[in-house]
């Protein structure tokens, strides 16, 4: 059947490759982040310690944030209900689960698709195949910027990241707040496909005008 | 439109108007979900199966704007057996390339099986060896939400479930889908 047609150019070299609508990827992308609020949220509400903490009074309490922020992230994802967690362990809760499941997909990417290609002589050269063959392979066009310090630091500008192009920009629809988790699984993702290649980074994202990202990864220096 | 006809319509859509991502970054993105599920709700594959299919049931309600844009059918099916064949031969075409066979139907038209020979999600897949994932977890679970969410969105309340599956060493995998009602169109009171 893929061979009917002149098919999307990467991994152009495997001619036995299989394709699905994208479709299917955007909607597991999207629907992967109210997902992870809603198990993060189950599982709090069934976990013995959570509920000890609720008795010694939900308010004030122990974490950091007051309460007074926390409904900025339950609206960003209408799944508000009875919630134990505040905002920031929310938050850390949705973040450690969605970008472990980006970690997982980003290792299996490169161990899958960087099989027949030359060894990566440095830091720059896999950098380089995240910005250009993975983000190809995941969101569907290059990275359009690459900048770096040259001590590790490394900064990816995507000008039209795909999971966030067909994001509601309404004014005054704190936008770029609610598309925040949406850059989470990426975020994993490209730490994950590092991690595979040698490379030990953290990654973070953020958007400051939809539907660009910025990706900033620092690598972590071997220890001699 | 009759069975072949479907069978042409979908092809062609496939061919001509679907943009198309390899199908293995898929595959591993949604055996990842399934994975940290399993390893969240500590192997309760009952609940998995739930999460799973709720996940389908959001996916369905958006996706059947896409189905429809795309396959762009502008008529209603005139029976049941007719959105099976739609289902099948367009609407599972035209996402992942696969035509499950359209078989066992009661005798009231209300009920039949999608029996899918070959299922992108469940490539590479085993199921966990724990004695109990073969019997309680569904792996394509989210196949079911997706069909009840697509279809409630047109006015059909279906109930959808899993009866077999090659991952848990049956002989086929197969879904069974039961029509319970036409949706009216409900207008709010005073809007007539």
């Amino acid at each position: 059947m893929s061979f009917d047609q002149p098919m999307p150019p990467f991994n152009a070299s495997d001619p036995s490759a299989s394709f699905l609508s994208t479709s299917c990827l955007d909607f597991l992308m999207i629907e992967l982040v109210p997902m992870t609020y809603r198990v993060a949220h189950e599982l709090d509400a069934s976990s013995p310690e959570s509920s000890l903490v609720e008795t010694n009074g939900n308010s004030g309490g122990g974490a950091a944030a007051g309460g007074d922020v926390s409904s900025v992230v339950a609206t960003a994802t209408g799944t508000a209900g009875s919630r134990r967690l505040d905002e920031d362990e929310e938050r850390d809760a949705v973040f450690f689960r969605l970008e472990g499941l980006g970690y997982r997909v980003g290792l299996g990417l490169v161990e899958r698709f960087s099989r027949d290609r030359p060894r990566f002589n440095d830091t720059l050269d896999a950098i380089k195949f995240v910005c250009k063959d993975l983000w190809m392979l995941v969101f569907k066009k290059q990275v359009d910027n690459l900048k770096t310090n040259h001590r590790g630091v490394y900064v990816l500008t995507d000008n039209a990241f795909r999971p966030l192009s067909r994001m509601s920009t309404d004014p005054g629809g704190r936008a770029v707040l609610r598309a925040q988790p949406f850059l989470w699984f990426p975020c994993g993702v490209v730490r994950g496909a590092l991690a595979a290649m040698g490379i030990a980074a953290t990654v973070q994202a953020e958007t400051s005008e939809l539907p660009g990202a910025v990706f900033q990864i620092k690598t972590t220096p071997l220890k001699q | 439109m009759s069975a072949n006809k479907a069978a042409r319509v979908g092809e062609e859509i496939w061919k001509g108007r679907i943009d198309k991502v390899n199908a293995e970054l898929v595959t591993l993105t949604y055996g990842t979900i399934v994975a940290q599920l399993c390893k969240d709700f500590e192997a309760d594959y009952v609940e998995v199966n739930k999460q799973l299919d709720r996940m389908g049931y959001n996916i369905g309600l958006r996706l059947i704007e896409d189905y429809l844009a795309k396959s762009n059918t502008m008529r209603r099916c005139s029976n049941f057996r007719e959105t099976a064949d739609m289902i099948a031969k367009v609407g599972f075409k035209i996402f992942l390339n696969i035509t499950p066979t359209v078989t066992n139907w009661t005798s009231d038209s209300k009920q039949f099986s999608l029996v899918f020979e070959e299922n992108p999600l469940a490539d590479f897949v085993e199921l966990p060896d724990d004695g109990r994932a073969q019997d309680e977890l569904w792996y394509s679970n989210i196949f079911c939400g997706v069909l009840r969410g697509a279809l409630e969105m047109v006015q059909m309340q279906v109930e959808a479930h899993f009866i077999s599956d090659v991952l848990r060493g049956n002989d086929t995998t197969e879904m069974r889908v039961s029509l319970i009602r036409y949706i009216d169109d409900e207008l709010p009171p005073e809007d007539d």
